[in-house]
């Protein structure tokens, strides 16, 4: 391992900031001037406004504006990035999204109204005494009775169905008479729970306008500042570029939620504007669970033909995909092709065929949350595969090694529209049966055994597409933007750099792993090496960071521009001592002509670019200035496997995860304390949404899991010490650091491990229990035990 | 409004607040320390732990009038004289115990609070004592790594 550059794990510099309390979140800032914003929102999951009556609140202490939904209804709604097309052919179903609610409220949470004031409290104050007249709408909260008819959550529509989504739907005949004919199938009815994923930081919109140049500034806490800016700004509010600044300072995780462009941004630029003061809002954590989008939300079943051998023959799945009351940014690509497109997992299955119904309901809107459809299509897939080995009398592992799609099959296009770069699904097995100790189950059971305690291991292994996206495929697909990434490089005239990048760093540790690259690449010290991210008026246009892509698209994006930098400094280091630019060499922060021991150090060239006094302007402009645009000619692919063993109280139901055990391929690392940090926190995650946390709606549409209280986040005594691992490394073959991502793995790979180990316990304990719904509480587990 | 004064990080402070006026808000607003954060309102995510004389406290379950005349010591005021980290400051660097940081503060407040009662915690003693404090990003194993390391350092 490197002590640095690439493959060290250099110590995060941001940490000082943060360990000394001197971090710059969004809600640190404070604008002279500024008012406070509290929204009036829905407490009803369904209703119809027929009147709002602001006079008394108006009059109110402190009270600068109140608005509502008409003074919104000459701006746009908040647009979807993603269209579907569905099985024949027609363009999704695509409602209205207004700011704030216009004529009907359609979730607990909508927005009604809002009131700007001299304080938060007085804000508070007046919205209290807004005269709302509402009628109450029955809730559509069941997705599938919400697709049977009945109430409808947007009239105009006449129906709840987003979309009808066949994948690939020429296969569907074929898939049909491959499981008609099967040896065996295995069916599995499950549902993927509905998640709220909790990044620490609640959100915070600041918006603030200069009249003198007409010019507005959103802080906000975003993962992508550039999107912010351009739905905002052109779908939203009509505000062009050039006068509209998005700043995203340090920012308090993600974790997909903080991608979305949210109506409280649009609502506290426009009122800035509106009211020519600064407005600030700050979302309380109560108000976070009912407005930030949710993850997850599906119902699924799955079949899964086999032939005599255990060889996978056909899959069709049958999927509800919760979209909530309106369509969030990226909801509609999460069902479809983040999901879709992943149903092959890491084996040979030749046909398969996927159908999803994606469904409007009474709910809080439904978007990415860390992974994003590929822990549906992995939970489920790993789950009937586990199912399927129990009824044919297989072991788990070798039915998967059986399956797997073999080193030498590589580049693999699946069924499902993927090729597949790398990969060796054979070695990250076998390292994960070292490394979890496999061979020492049996005895570690016996151990439980004797404390009354039942001991299961799960297995599971994944695949995921990151680096998302391929400019031309996504757009084929429906996105509606490019998904490239873009880096300036600015060399500083003593040799120092300065990177300005469109990803954003929000826990990643960007602005290490970064310089880290540029160091290897130069042959200069990290420190010589500062990232700038987060503020679209000193970054280029980029698409931000989600999907695992900040390395893989970011960072190739960076690496073409310092290529670039370097082919500029040779040139002017070849001027310096009179030689051919194809002779200068570049190693270690020095340039030489090869063959002789003339050398120039990398900061003299630096200054000659900016002290163009013996400079060969006659053949090239002064400065060390570049710019790259990157754009994936295909996803990245990490994959691993994954072992986690639990042991169940059968008297409690009560599980506890005794140990965790990852395998990843990463492809290529650039810092591995970093990419092991990832990979813990995407499997807490995981384990969480396996065992506790659940987002659960009653039939009147009411979050009941509403609190820290009800909504049970895993804490540091629910979770052991993980052991992880990514030495099996296949370097991705497409961009030029050969990285595939790692930051959804741990969320993706780890469900069905805790799952597939509970059933597994209660089996080898005699309990007959083919599948346990999400979270396994105890009363689940102790249900299904005692069923 | 009322004026309350206490020592914060070494330093006497004196502010106006309302009866209403949590710790966390006058920390934050009126001496504009921001290191203590806000995660959540239902005194249940410990991002908010503070000093007071001496006990990590949440600052968000206490009124600035109740802490009149106390000593309160936030994570601005864990530095070395010097203003180099801290040990438990330098244990989570070391150990990458924390990624947005957001958290961190109170993560850092408990951890200095715990290793001043139990100088040698194991990591169920560890686990255990960060039940109030909630992290998002870490699955707490390199937090755990940290305290230790903190412990060990000392
Ligand atoms: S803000 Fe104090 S416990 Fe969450
Ligand atoms: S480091 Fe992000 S919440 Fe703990």
């Amino acid at each position: 391992m490197s002590d640095k550059g690439i493959g060290a794990s250099s110590k995060r510099r941001e940490d000082v900031r943060f360990l000394s309390g001197n971090g710059k979140y969004t809600d640190d800032i404070n604008v002279r001037g500024q008012k406070y914003v509290y929204f009036l929102r829905s407490d009803l999951a369904h209703g119809k406004i027929n009147g709002i009556d602001t006079g008394e609140a108006a009059s109110m202490p402190g009270v600068t504006g109140i608005f509502t939904g008409e003074d919104f209804a000459e701006v746009g709604g908040l647009p979807c990035g993603w269209q579907v097309t569905d099985r024949f052919g027609e363009a999704m179903k695509e409602p209205a999204h207004p700011v704030l609610a216009q004529g009907k409220v359609r979730h607990v949470g909508d927005p009604i109204a809002a009131v700007v004031a001299d304080s938060l409290e007085q804000a508070r104050d007046a919205a209290e005494a807004i005269n709302v007249d509402m009628e109450e709408l029955p809730a559509v909260i069941d997705m599938k009775s919400a697709v049977a008819g009945g109430t409808l959550v947007h009239d105009e529509l006449e129906t709840n169905l987003c979309y009808d989504w066949g994948f690939v739907e020429e296969n569907k005949e074929a898939v049909d008479e491959a499981i008609k004919n099967a040896h065996h199938v295995t069916t599995l009815e499950l549902v993927n729970n509905r998640l709220i994923p909790n990044a620490m930081e609640p959100r915070v919109a600041i918006g603030d306008y200069d009249a003198s140049n007409d010019e507005s500034t959103l802080y906000t806490t975003s993962q992508n500042p550039h999107v912010i800016r351009l739905l905002m700004g052109a779908f939203v509010l009509q505000i062009p570029e050039h006068k509209l600044r998005v700043v995203a300072p340090d920012v308090g995780g993600g974790f997909g939620s903080k991608i979305f462009h949210y109506a409280e941004e649009a609502f506290c630029t426009l009122a800035a504007r509106k009211l020519r003061v600064p407005v600030k809002w700050t979302a309380s954590r109560s108000e976070a669970f009912i407005s930030d989008a949710h993850g997850r939300d599906h119902v699924t079943k799955i079949e899964l033909a086999l032939d005599g051998n255990g060889m996978f023959q056909a899959i069709r799945t049958d999927t509800y995909a919760n979209m909530g009351a309106y369509l969030s940014t990226f909801s509609t690509s999460v069902p479809t092709w983040l999901h879709g497109t992943l149903m092959a997992g890491n084996y040979k299955t030749p046909l398969i065929y996927v159908n999803v119904k994606a469904v409007f309901t009474n709910t809080v809107p439904v978007d990415a949350y860390r992974g994003a459809g590929r822990p549906e299509a992995t939970f489920q897939l790993e789950r009937v595969i586990d199912k399927a080995a129990r009824e044919l009398g297989m072991d788990p592992i070798e039915i998967r090694r059986k399956n797997f799609i073999q080193k030498d099959e590589f580049p693999y296009a699946t069924p499902v529209a993927l090729e597949y770069d790398t990969g060796d699904y054979v070695a990250t097995m076998d390292k994960l049966q070292e490394i979890a100790d496999l061979d020492g189950f049996e005895a570690r059971a016996s151990e439980s055994r004797k404390k009354g305690l039942l001991r299961g291991l799960g297995i599971n292994c994944y695949i995921e597409a990151c680096g998302i996206a391929p400019s031309n495929l996504v757009g084929m697909l429906g996105a509606r933007a490019g998904l490239y990434e873009s880096a300036t490089v600015r060399v500083n005239a003593t040799g120092s750099i300065t990177v300005m990048t469109g990803c954003h760093s929000h826990g990643q540790g960007h602005e290490t792993t970064f310089p880290q690259v540029i160091a290897d690449m130069i042959g200069i010290s990290e420190d010589q090496v500062h990232i700038q991210h987060g503020d679209t008026s000193n970054t280029p246009m980029g698409m931000g960071t989600y999907g695992s892509r900040s390395i893989a698209v970011g960072g190739a994006a960076m690496v073409r521009a310092t290529e670039k930098i370097i082919a500029k400094a040779k040139k002017i280091a070849a001027h310096l001592m009179e030689a051919s630019a194809e002779d200068i060499e570049l190693k270690d922060g020095s340039f030489s002509v090869v063959g002789t021991d003339k050398s120039v150090g990398w900061g003299d060239v630096c200054l000659t670019a900016y002290v163009p006094h013996n400079y060969p302007l006659d053949q090239l402009e002064p400065g060390l200035e570049e710019t790259a645009f990157y754009d994936p000619a295909n996803f990245t692919f990490p994959a691993g496997a994954y072992a986690c063993e639990v042991e169940v109280d059968p008297e409690t139901g009560k599980v506890d995860i005794c140990s965790f055990a990852a395998t990843d391929d990463f492809g290529n690392v650039i810092n591995p304390m970093v990419v092991d940090g990832q990979v813990h926190g995407g499997i807490a995650q995981g384990v969480g949404q396996a065992l506790r946390e659940h987002a659960v709606y009653n039939e009147d549409g009411q979050l009941v899991s509403g609190t820290y209280m009800d909504y049970s986040m895993p804490r540091a005594d629910d979770l052991p010490s993980f052991v992880v691992d990514h030495s099996c490394q296949t370097p991705c073959t497409h961009n030029p650091l050969g990285v595939k991502g790692c930051g959804e793995a741990g969320a993706i790979g780890s469900p069905p491990a805790v799952v597939n180990a509970v059933l597994d316990a209660l089996n080898k304990g005699g309990y007959n229990v083919s599948h346990i719904d999400m979270p396994l509480s105890p009363s689940r587990v102790w249900s299904a035990i005692n069923g | 409004m009322a004026t309350v004064t206490m020592t914060v990080n070494g330093k006497s402070v004196s502010g106006e607040v309302e009866g209403r006026t949590l710790l966390s808000d006058f920390v934050r607003n009126n001496l504009n320390l921001t290191g203590t954060h806000i995660g959540c309102d239902t005194s249940q995510c410990g991002a908010c732990v503070v000093h007071v004389n001496g006990k990590a406290v949440k600052s968000c379950t206490m009124f600035a009038l109740e802490a009149e005349g106390s000593s309160v010591t936030t994570i601005e005021g864990m530095a070395n004289p010097d203003g180099s980290l801290g040990t438990v400051q330098q244990a989570f660097q070391d150990n990458h115990g924390l990624q947005c940081g957001f958290c961190t503060p109170g993560m850092v407040m408990s951890a200095a609070a715990l290793l001043e009662e139990n100088p040698n915690p194991t990591e169920t003693e560890i686990r255990e004592y960060l039940e109030g404090n909630i992290c998002r990003c870490t699955g707490y194993h390199n937090i755990v790594k940290s305290i230790q390391a903190a412990a060990a350092a000392a």
